[in-house]
């Protein structure tokens, strides 16, 4: 089943309360996906500066040491801001390939969940509230957010297998649904050198779009093209660092409801998660129509 | 007039005081509040009552309906009116998926627009949408009337047994073995008053097509043996 929430604010009013906004969202779509849950905050961005995202089995062992670790590997100086098995480490953006190879020399059993100049992404198995607490999204801020949570049906339940899934800077996707043809385009796309950390469909689908975007499409484009190459049945919501983007396959039975006002555009598998929203009461509602890529950048 | 508000009492009490309702009851009138979009509001309501929701509702509202009157001041969700038995179901805003699937007898009437699959398998069942309907639409569907005011999306009637579709706008395409039809003075007449029971007025039968069953899928075809 899943369910999947997405909000992308337009008004600077609204946010300091992105995180509370998507937390509320959240909750209300915990039913459709009990195993676990994920989601993607665009914050604040700084030029020359990058975010990575870790993610430890062991974090109280590996986040004591690791920062200390990669300054001394790096030769420069690093943040890292622990949130429960999570970190994000705060970094100049030339110094990103060095720590990619010193965490995976030095800390292997420590994943990289996302990488940018904005987005953070925390993803757990557990109940959608609970995971939402465990890193306190509430008090999250930024320019949009999108959260999953996950009823298992293509691969185990694992922290990797939980979405978002990122694969690419400031990239992310979230997926309600499943591929068929995602081996045969898993092997195409690790052909031209991209990189699977799971067995997932939803991994390759974002995958895909990133593939598509490093040969310089925008996302609106690189939608577009994935409805011709992707089999199966699919409710996308990707973001980007400026972009929100929506896409269903053309058969559409993968439930979707879009949302606007002046404030903000909203998504959300169904009506419920949009119910909190404020103004939600003269907003505009609206079924997004098979395979038709809906978009928004700022 | 009964108010419920789900903000404060569990949908459960809710349709299980619906669910206790028989003919007869001097409780005719309940208004259901606070909906927010929650799934399985007024199910398996068997009594004739109108239930009035202010807002929107989630899957399955008022599925199974018998003698009831539904009124859903808002959009609902997948499901609406699914399997309804007698009855009227009237949704002031959008429906989504599968809207009236399977339906038996009454009225649906969905004053916006309908989602893909509407009507799907429908077996007596009466809908009228006063807006377009998506895909996939009467997909198998067997008897009862669909009426659209608006335009319908691709693939309608596909695979249709003996469902009578009346459409008054275009439509992107239409299903296998589902053809255009004549509007004969019987079918002006049932339309009309089909109209007159959904309260549409000012619009002309004239202005609609028929669509119903080319009958080619009822029995095999030996001409076709190649294809399986």
């Amino acid at each position: 089943m899943c369910g999947i929430v997405g909000l992308f604010i337009k008004d600077k009013a609204l946010e300091p309360r992105l995180g509370e906004l998507t937390a509320g969202m959240l909750a209300t779509m915990c039913e459709r996906g009990p195993d676990s849950a994920g989601f993607a905050v665009y914050g604040a961005s700084k030029a020359g500066e990058a975010k990575i995202t870790l993610q430890s089995p062991e974090p109280d062992e590996d986040f004591k040491t690791l920062a200390k670790v990669i300054e001394g590997e790096i030769g420069g100086k690093v943040k890292l801001d622990v949130k429960s098995t999570h970190a994000v480490l705060l970094c100049k953006d030339d110094q990103i390939d060095a720590i990619r190879k010193a965490i995976r020399e030095k800390f292997p059993r420590v994943r990289i969940m996302g990488v940018g100049e904005s987005i953070e992404i925390y993803k757990e198995v557990g109940y959608p509230t609970e995971v939402a607490k465990q890193f306190d999204l509430v008090h999250m801020k930024g320019t949009h957010a999108i959260g999953h949570t996950r009823m298992a049906t293509e691969s185990a339940v694992t922290t990797l297998g939980a979405h978002p899934f990122s694969t690419g800077s400031d990239q992310c996707l979230v997926h309600n649904g499943s591929l068929s043809n995602h081996n045969n385009l898993r092997r195409d796309l690790k052909h031209d050198g991209m990189t699977f950390e799971t067995a997932n469909d939803s991994e390759v689908a974002a995958a895909y779009l990133t593939w598509r975007m490093n040969q310089g499409l925008n996302l609106g484009e690189a939608l577009e093209k994935s409805l011709e190459d992707l089999d199966g049945f699919f409710t996308f919501v990707v973001g980007t660092k400026n972009g929100f983007g929506v896409v269903r396959d053309p058969i559409a039975c993968k439930p979707a409801v879009l949302a606007e006002t002046d404030q903000y555009v909203a998504f959300g598998s169904e009506f419920r998660a949009l119910a909190g929203l404020p103004g939600i009461e003269n907003a505009k509602v609206w079924e997004p129509e098979p395979a038709t890529v809906y978009f928004w950048e700022r | 007039m009964r108010a419920i508000d789900l903000e404060k009492t569990p949908l459960r009490e809710l349709n299980e005081n619906l669910h206790q309702l028989k003919d007869g009851t001097n409780e005719t009138e309940w208004e259901v509040l606070n909906p927010r979009g929650q799934h399985a509001i007024a199910v398996g309501v068997d009594a004739p009552v109108t239930v009035t929701i202010r807002g929107p509702v989630g899957y399955y509202c008022a599925g199974m309906n018998k003698q009831a009157t539904v009124v859903v001041h808002g959009s609902s969700g997948p499901g609406t009116a699914e399997n309804m038995m007698s009855g009227k179901v009237i949704v002031k805003g959008d429906a989504s998926q599968y809207a009236g699937a399977t339906g038996r007898g009454g009225l649906l009437l969905i004053e916006g627009n309908a989602s893909s699959r509407c009507g799907i398998s429908m077996k007596g069942i009466d809908i009228v949408v006063k807006g377009n309907i998506g895909h996939m639409s009467a997909f198998m569907a067997q008897t009862g009337n669909l009426v659209v005011l608006g335009d319908a999306g691709d693939a309608l009637g596909d695979s249709i047994y003996e469902a009578k579709l009346f459409v008054r706008g275009s439509v992107k395409s239409l299903g296998a073995d589902c053809i255009e039809k004549e509007m004969r003075p019987e079918h002006h007449d049932q339309l009309s008053a089909l109209l007159k029971k959904a309260g549409v007025n000012g619009v002309k039968t004239s202005e609609f097509k028929r669509y119903g069953s080319a009958r080619k899928l009822y029995n095999f075809n030996i001409d076709n043996a190649d294809a399986y």
